[in-house]
């Protein structure tokens, strides 16, 4: 394994940046992205596709590097979420919850300051947390809905995209513990 | 023990979070009810700032629109509406709700002629989830507004209320698959449930076959579902095709056609007749503003032929023609559309005007009056007495598809008949010009 600057993968938790965030960053970053999807879509419809509280969600997971921490953060904004959708409470609580807590699992194991690396986590994420959803309504709420494998992909791109600006300038709120 | 848990502490927090928003879920799967409380926390927490947003992103964009970017084009916009507006009130053949561009007026028009007790309401906010077919507005239960409640506009129905909550409500668009409702045809009272699809139009479903609707054709609620008050329109039908058991018909959704900016939730539905003929706000289509007249009569007056000939100053519709006639005659009886004080005396509209091509002496009540046409404005006795018309130009007039020759502007001479025509008697009223 090469040992430069540039490597991935950490050899031991302790090697990653654990990040704090003041207290009025992390309750005011996801009520923003709730408000985002709430309020942005009316007058830019093309914007829905940015779900901007997934993207928190694995932000927080990824940088706290806690699992508890990150599956509580996609609790939360998943139930918000929840609550603004016509859907039964708990079905974006339970795939945002998965989510945070396999991206912090990630985050203990693989450096996720990289942007690509973020690219490729956010990516990935992205397509489990559609087909999850889709699992769900299927399996849990017996209701049709279609999952179209090349729109996922691609709004998973642009997802991975966004979130990496976003993650950048989420980075500047951040203290490094 | 202790150290057991320890160990698997994350994991089990996992099972435990996951546990209790299933046994959430299946308690409302169950029950299918929902837990109010949760979304109650959640949207008057949510709904005041977007309200903020909201009041702050209309006030700079306002500011915007009218100081910086389109100061004079805004100003100009407001007078032209201003002035189509008075016309309207002095021309009932031109009085047309579609002409209404200002949606909220129209909202409020039509709150005031519906039965229905209806409340106004905004939206403030998109419905989470990419494929989310809901809204939020901006009235909630403290305004009375409840769960299943519908909800329309003047040109027809948009959804209904899913949820109320103290300061908003969550409306499901016709479009979204789980939405439907009772329709009827216009025609032949087929009726049917219409259902959304997603995206664009919606279907009716249950139409039996033997059931006869055509493309065109116009559906309004029923009354059936309890939810929507009879006799409001639906849409109008794009296709038909015929498929066993029921047809396939797609219709798209009037209601939505210009935007969901303003709405109304019926608090009370009173059904209503479903009317005869297709509702009357339809799309509205503005013509391109009729040719500038002093470039019209200059170019009349460069050519010596009659304006008509080059087609410029042809009226684009029939609402141009009808605008341009009552113009002149304002003109003729000094008459200003929409200034007069109440009470005054209405101008004659029955004033007989040189049809184009025709010439005066115009003969009116037994009496000839020569036309005069020579840059001033015609001296027109409002007293009945036919006004003395004389025309002593060397030039034909200019024909506008049988609306009076344009109103003499700067001096410039209206072309007018060679002398020697014979006089010829003007209609009362042009064609297409008073009668519909």
């Amino acid at each position: 394994m090469d040992y430069s600057d540039s490597r991935i993968l950490l050899s031991s938790q302790r090697e990653g940046n654990k990040s704090r965030f003041r207290t009025w960053v992390s309750m005011v970053v996801p009520l923003a992205a709730i408000l985002f999807q709430f309020f942005l879509p009316r007058f830019f419809d093309f914007l829905r596709f940015v779900e901007m509280p997934f993207l928190v969600v694995v932000y927080f997971a990824l940088v706290r590097r806690s699992q508890i921490n990150g599956l509580l953060v996609g609790a939360l904004v998943g139930l918000a979420q929840d609550s603004l959708s016509k859907h039964p409470l708990g079905m974006f609580g339970i795939v945002k919850t998965l989510v945070g807590y396999f991206a912090a699992s990630v985050g203990l194991r693989i450096d996720v300051d990289h942007a690509m690396v973020r690219l490729v986590l956010t990516f990935f994420f992205y397509i489990f947390h559609q087909v999850l959803y889709w699992v769900m309504v299927r399996a849990l709420l017996s209701q049709p809905m279609d999952l179209e494998p090349q729109r996922t992909a691609l709004l998973a791109l642009l997802n991975a995209v966004i979130g990496v600006a976003l993650f950048h300038f989420l980075d500047k709120l951040r203290d490094r513990a | 023990m202790e150290s057991l848990l320890n160990r698997y502490r994350n994991i089990t927090v996992l099972l435990l979070v996951i546990a209790a928003q299933l046994i959430l879920l299946a308690v409302q799967v169950k029950n299918n009810r929902d837990i109010p409380f949760v979304r109650a926390w959640t949207v008057t927490a949510v709904t005041p700032i977007a309200s903020v947003v909201e009041w702050f992103r209309g006030g700079s964009s306002g500011m915007l629109h009218n100081y910086v970017f389109l100061r004079d084009a805004d100003a100009e916009n407001r007078r032209l509406r201003e002035e189509v507006g008075k016309l309207k009130m002095d021309n009932i053949f031109l009085r047309n709700e579609l002409s209404q561009a200002d949606r909220a007026r129209a909202l409020q028009v039509f709150q005031s002629s519906t039965q229905s007790k209806t409340l106004a309401a905004r939206t403030i906010g998109a419905g989470a989830g990419s494929g989310s077919k809901t809204i939020y507005v901006d009235r909630g239960s403290v305004e009375g507004v409840e769960r299943g409640m519908a909800v329309v506009t003047p040109d027809g129905i948009v959804g209904k209320v899913i949820a109320s909550y103290p300061t908003a409500s969550e409306v499901l668009l016709v479009t979204d698959p789980d939405f439907a409702a009772g329709v009827v045809s216009q025609k032949n009272q087929a009726r049917g449930t219409l259902k959304g699809q997603g995206n664009g139009p919606c279907k009716v479903d249950y139409v039996p076959i033997e059931e006869k609707v055509e493309v065109g054709e116009w559906f309004y609620t029923s009354g059936d579902d309890r939810i929507f008050p009879r006799g409001f329109p639906v849409g109008m039908v794009t296709a038909v095709h015929e498929a066993q058991p029921f047809k396939e018909i797609q219709v798209e959704p009037s209601g939505l056609q210009h935007g969901l900016e303003d709405m109304l939730i019926i608090l009370s539905g009173v059904h209503q007749e479903i009317p005869d003929t297709p509702p009357g706000n339809q799309p509205v289509y503005i013509a391109p503003a009729p040719p500038d007249a002093t470039k019209t009569t200059g170019a009349a007056d460069a050519s010596g032929a009659p304006a008509a000939a080059s087609g410029a100053t042809a009226p684009a519709t029939e609402a141009d023609r009808l605008r341009a006639h009552y113009k002149a005659l304002g003109d003729a009886q000094n008459h200003v559309f929409g200034e007069n004080l109440p009470g005054q005396k209405p101008p004659n509209f029955n004033l007989a005007l040189p049809p184009a091509g025709a010439q005066p002496p115009v003969k009116q009540n037994g009496v000839q009056s020569p036309l005069k046409q020579n840059g001033a404005p015609p001296p027109v006795k409002q007293d009945g007495a036919p006004p003395a018309l004389k025309q002593d130009g060397g030039h034909p007039p200019a024909k506008q598809n049988g609306a009076p020759p344009p109103a003499p502007q700067d001096g410039t001479a209206a072309p007018a008949k060679p002398a020697g025509t014979p006089p010829a008697k003007s209609p009362a009223v042009p064609p297409g010009g008073g009668g519909r």
